[in-house]
C-alpha cells in the first residue's frame, strides 16, 4: 500500500523536478522556500524516494552535448523469436529504453553510442539477429521537447 | 541537428559526470560527497557542475517521478505524418501540451511516413485516445499511429564515458 501524497509533498516534489540547487546545502535551499527545516526535507526525499515515488534524483544529462551520438530503432520481430531479441538488444549499454509496442513494429529501442562507427556496427548486429525481419533506424533532427515533468495538484 | 564541432571533455568532467551519474547522495551535503569520490575540492566540483550547467552538458539537475506512483497510468508513443512545410509550428505546438512529455521530429523511411513523435501521458487509455484526438484537431493532422507499449523490456538512465 502506498502512502497518500501530503500537499507539502506536491509542493517538494514540484519543487524537485523543476530544479535541485547547485550549491553546498540544496536541501536546505529547498527547505527555506518550502518554510521547512533540512533534515524535514531530506527525510521525505529519502521516503519519496524508497516508496517509488521517484524515478530518479540527481543529474540529467544533454547526451548529445557530451558527444553522444542518439537514435530510435524501429525493429518487426517474429513474436516466436521476441524474447530472445529483446534480451539481446538489452545486452548493450547504450540500448536504454526498449519496449515492445503495438503494431508492424513490434519492438522500439533507444540507442546512444559515442561516435556513428559503434552505432552501425551495433545497428548491423541488431540486423542480422534471428527474428528480426526488418529495421528502421529513426534519427532525431530536434528534440522540442525532452523534459518529463508533471505538476502535480 | 546541424553537426557541430564539440569541445573536448576534459578528463576530469568525465570523472565528475561518472560520480553525477551514479546515486545521488541524499545528505545534507552531497556535492561534498560526491567530490570526495573524484578526488578534488566541493568548490572545484560545484564550479564544473555549473559550467556543465551553463554549456548544456547537464540538461537538469532534479528528480523524475514513477509515472504510474503519481497516476499517470497510461503512455503512448504517437507518431504524427506531418506536412513539412509546417512540421516546426506543429512540433512546438505539440510540445506545449502538458500531456507531452516527449516531442522529437525525426527521419523517415521508405515505408514509414511519420516525421514528428510525441510521448503522449494520461490517466487511462481514454484519456490518451482524448488527448490525441484534440492534438491531431488542434494541429490540423489526421495521420498518425498510436504505438501503445506490451512490454517493458528495459528502462534505464545511460551511464556515460564507461567504455
Amino acid at each position: 500500500m502506498m502512502m497518500a501524497l501530503t500537499d507539502f509533498d506536491k509542493s517538494l516534489l514540484n519543487l524537485l523536478q523543476g530544479s535541485l540547487p547547485v550549491c553546498s546545502r540544496p536541501f536546505a535551499k529547498l527547505a527555506e522556500e518550502l518554510g521547512t527545516d533540512e533534515q524535514t526535507v531530506l527525510t521525505r526525499v529519502q521516503e519519496l524516494k524508497k516508496e517509488g515515488y521517484l524515478r530518479r534524483i540527481g543529474t540529467f544529462f544533454d547526451s548529445n552535448n557530451l558527444g553522444y551520438k542518439g537514435t530510435l530503432v524501429a525493429l518487426k520481430v517474429n513474436p516466436a523469436k521476441m524474447q530472445t531479441v529483446a534480451e539481446a538488444i538489452n545486452h548493450y549499454p547504450g540500448a536504454t529504453h526498449n519496449y515492445e509496442r503495438e503494431g508492424r513494429y513490434n519492438l522500439w529501442f533507444t540507442l546512444l553510442t559515442p561516435n556513428l562507427e559503434t552505432e552501425a556496427k551495433i545497428l548491423s548486429e541488431v540486423q542480422s539477429l534471428n527474428g528480426v525481419e526488418d529495421m528502421l533506424n529513426l534519427k532525431a533532427n530536434k528534440k522540442y521537447k525532452i523534459n518529463v515533468q508533471f505538476k502535480l495538484h | 541537428m546541424a553537426a557541430e564541432v564539440l569541445e573536448e571533455i576534459s578528463e576530469l568532467d568525465k570523472r565528475i559526470v561518472r560520480a553525477l551519474q551514479g546515486d545521488f547522495p541524499l545528505v545534507a551535503e552531497p556535492y561534498k560527497t560526491l567530490a570526495e569520490q573524484v578526488g578534488v575540492s566541493e568548490e572545484t566540483f560545484l564550479e564544473r557542475v555549473q559550467a556543465m550547467r551553463d554549456s548544456r552538458k547537464i540538461r537538469k539537475m532534479g528528480a523524475v517521478l514513477r509515472h504510474r506512483e503519481v497516476g499517470f497510468t497510461a503512455n503512448v508513443l504517437v507518431a504524427w505524418e506531418v506536412p513539412a512545410d509546417r512540421l516546426d509550428t506543429i512540433a512546438q505546438q505539440m510540445a506545449a501540451s502538458p500531456s507531452v512529455s516527449h516531442c522529437y521530429d525525426r527521419n523517415t523511411a521508405p515505408d514509414w511516413p511519420y516525421n514528428l513523435y510525441t510521448m503522449v501521458h494520461g490517466h487511462s487509455r481514454e484519456e490518451c485516445e482524448h488527448v490525441v484526438a484534440e492534438l491531431g484537431e488542434a494541429c490540423q493532422v489526421s495521420k498518425h499511429v498510436m504505438l501503445y507499449s506490451r512490454r517493458e523490456w528495459k528502462k534505464t538512465a545511460m551511464k556515460y564515458f564507461m567504455e
